[in-house]
């Protein structure tokens, strides 16, 4: 059959699969199991209504339990067994960690990774702040803001490619097509640098393609932010004499930090899943390894499950304190 | 800040220059790969697709017309043309040209210079040369010439139809754009249904255990979908779906499910509970009160987690790698094939360029139309 007819088919079995359990499964509970007539009709409606939101619930649920809660305990599970040859596994202890932790691999991904926390949340979000404040009262800023946000549509792996294109370097003799090699022999630079090749320096090479992304996302929520800065203080810093950086530091920033935190931790959770940059532009070589590729080379090239869940628990206890803040969060606002 | 008093009109000047460079930063690389995808391979190696705006000197090795052609008049053997009639018809004034590869601007045009293989060749500025020989001029092809021309900007669609009709298997992306739809379209459907109806529960009808649910699902946001990957590849294998689009279809929606549960619930909460209680009183049951008052009013929630999964799945490059792709490659996605080809056709910039131009332009387009409802949910989406 062809995918695009299987595609509609599934639509429309999902959808109307979906409308018609929520549909009948209405129905036989209001009729069938807890009819509102009768002598019991009282106990029956507020029966029925117990068991109501779980009919609502139940394939979120399920969906959620199967593909979100229960990987977290198999991955913990995996992480401690071995693959024995022909099926089944044996319980190892930590020995999948210790193996891991013996690997220089493991400690650049974890390095890189470290890097990559301090700097592309740093980046995004000054980036993002600063064009925030920049377009905020021009005619044109909405549009500018359209166009620093368009690299949000954009797939990691087609702005590999446009970065790649940034980047590239020809023989020397011959006409640099990258714009970085380009504006380097300009500058007086000998011969055209391989930048993705510089250990060390290379991770910051990608970590600007996810700035780049990343601050689209910034400016919008900062935005908002600042423009929900009461006017009066503002007023009032002026009329003092203060003048615009200021205005901008002493005034519209303290007011606005808790917005910074939510877009700083926001970023944080993308950096640390970070995977389909480094795997389409160095695949994690000349010292570019992060956790997540990482973790795929260990789950599908080396076909070691124990290490890369291993892995994968440690990018799990990386994400958990931001995970513990957000609930206790969400559950204060609730009361 | 024009009405508040301390406005300088210099410090103004300052801001449009600065954020027309901030701008102008941002878009460059994009607008590198939107330019390169239209042009030839011997463009985007000769010059920096910068300069492709305007006329630009360029090295070319050029052929005369072949042998076969040759007249003879008199004693002499002579090919006359254009050099530019036979090599892809494009104009460009010349400014010096060579016979050898070693020295390609040996001569000016207008003069006469020696063939290695005898003869004697003269190029005119606008193309035209004139090739003459005492012997017979032997060989398949014409003698190579190799001018130094500044050559107009020309632009060109044939990448586009390299990768959309007539490429081969690798280079064709016909198939794998159809692919990425048939992935995206049911994954970001299916869902917000069940999302929807979940988020209800979640906002309007009282049950134990409600707040802890919602709980748990601000947990599950952040929760790394690498975790998912070995356990979840089992339980495929072991139910039979194996590797496949339902499978990527499932998870897709899986992983969408928390971000669409909170955005809803957050969105629903904030309908007015009069309008709810009214209907209620009225009769309506729970099912009802859903389809006819709630969800045609939280169509901008809707729209807003739409736009995030459709992107999402578009761009996906890791759930396809790990539930869709078998080793046939039948089922393959666009991303997956510009990672392939960034391996094997490391230097085929106008190949590489086109691809992902076309990958990224769907995503886009949908960006662009819909800005305002991704920008609402992000401003509602992000965790407080």
């Amino acid at each position: 059959m062809h995918p695009a007819l299987q595609g509609l088919l599934t639509i429309a079995f999902g959808v109307g699969g979906c409308v018609g359990y929520f549909y009948l499964s209405n129905i036989i509970l209001d009729q069938v199991i807890f009819p509102a007539r009768g002598k019991h009709i009282a106990r029956n409606i507020r029966r029925a209504n117990i068991i109501r939101p779980w009919l609502f619930l139940l394939p979120a649920l399920l969906a959620l339990g199967l593909y979100l809660a229960y990987p977290v305990f198999e991955t913990l599970r995996l992480s401690l067994t071995e693959r024995l040859p022909g099926g089944g596994s044996t319980f190892v202890g930590l020995d999948n960690y210790r193996q891991m932790l013996g690997e220089d691999k493991f400690w650049e991904a974890l390095q890189n990774n470290f890097l990559w926390l301090l700097v592309v949340p740093a980046g995004a979000t000054a980036f993002g702040l600063l064009a925030a404040q920049l377009t905020d009262r021009i005619a044109w800023g909405n549009f500018a803001k359209s166009l620093i946000f368009m690299p949000m549509a954009i797939s990691f792996v087609g702005a590999a490619v446009i970065w790649k294109l940034v980047y590239d370097a020809r023989p020397p003799g011959t006409e640099q097509i990258g714009v970085l090699n380009a504006i380097y022999i300009y500058f007086g630079g000998d011969a055209a640098q391989q930048w993705l090749t510089i250990p060390f320096w290379n991770s910051f090479f990608l970590m600007a393609v996810l700035i780049w992304i990343q601050t689209g996302f910034a400016m919008v929520i900062l935005s908002a932010a600042l423009r929900g800065v009461p006017e009066d203080t503002i007023e009032a810093a002026i009329v003092d004499g203060a003048n615009p950086f200021q205005v901008f530091f002493r005034i519209k920033l303290p007011q606005i930090t808790g917005t910074i935190v939510v877009v700083w931790t926001t970023i944080t959770i993308v950096v640390l899943k970070v995977f389909d940059i480094v795997f389409a532009m160095t695949n994690g070589q000349w010292q570019t390894q992060v956790l997540a590729n990482y973790m795929f080379d260990k789950l599908f090239r080396a076909n070691d499950w124990g290490v890369g869940s291993a892995s994968a628990m440690v990018i799990m206890l990386l994400v958990s304190p931001i995970l513990i803040w957000n609930v206790y969060n969400a559950r204060r606002e609730m009361r | 800040m024009n009405s508040i008093a301390g406005h300088k009109s210099g410090l103004t000047w300052a801001l449009h220059i600065s954020v027309v460079l901030l701008v102008g930063l941002w878009i460059f690389p994009t607008l590198g790969l939107l330019v390169s995808s239209f042009r030839t391979a011997d463009q985007i190696s000769s010059s920096g697709w910068w300069r492709a705006l305007f006329p630009t000197e360029q090295n070319l090795t050029l052929r005369t017309a072949p042998p076969g052609t040759q007249t003879q008049i008199g004693d002499l053997y002579v090919i006359e043309g254009s050099l530019f009639d036979a090599n892809s018809g494009q104009s460009a004034v010349i400014s010096a040209w060579g016979t050898s590869a070693r020295d390609i601007s040996a001569y000016q045009p207008g003069e006469q210079g020696e063939l290695r293989k005898g003869g004697l060749l003269t190029v005119q500025a606008d193309g035209n040369y004139r090739l003459e020989s005492n012997t017979e001029i032997s060989g398949k092809r014409g003698p190579r010439v190799f001018v130094t021309a500044v050559v107009p900007p020309e632009f060109t669609l044939k990448n586009y139809e390299t990768i959309l009709i007539s490429g081969g298997a690798t280079d064709n992306m016909a198939k794998a754009f159809f692919n990425t739809l048939t992935v995206t379209i049911p994954a970001t459907i299916i869902p917000i249904l069940i999302a929807a109806f979940a988020a209800y529960a979640l906002a309007w009808m009282e049950f134990p255990g409600r707040a802890l649910l919602i709980a748990a699902i601000v947990g599950l946001l952040v929760v790394p979908l690498q975790l998912a990957l070995i356990p979840l590849l089992k339980v495929h294998n072991e139910i039979g779906i194996g590797k496949g689009y339902l499978g990527a279809w499932m998870a897709h929606t899986g992983f969408g499910l928390p971000l669409a549960i909170y955005l809803l619930r957050n969105y629903m909460i904030g309908i007015p509970r009069d309008i709810i209680e009214n209907a209620r009183v009225d009769g309506a049951t729970d099912f009802q009160i859903f389809t006819r008052i709630v969800l045609p009013l939280s169509f901008p929630a809707l729209a807003s987690f739409a736009i995030f999964q459709f992107l999402w799945t578009w761009n996906d490059l890791l759930v396809a790698l790990v539930f869709l792709i078998d080793s046939t490659g039948e089922t393959t996605v666009m991303t997956k094939q510009i990672v392939e080809m960034l391996g094997t056709r490391g230097g085929n910039w106008e190949i590489l360029a086109t691809s992902a131009f076309v990958s990224i332009s769907v995503p886009l387009m949908v960006f662009f139309a819909m800005q305002k409802y991704l920008v609402r949910g992000l401003l509602a989406g992000s965790v407080k």
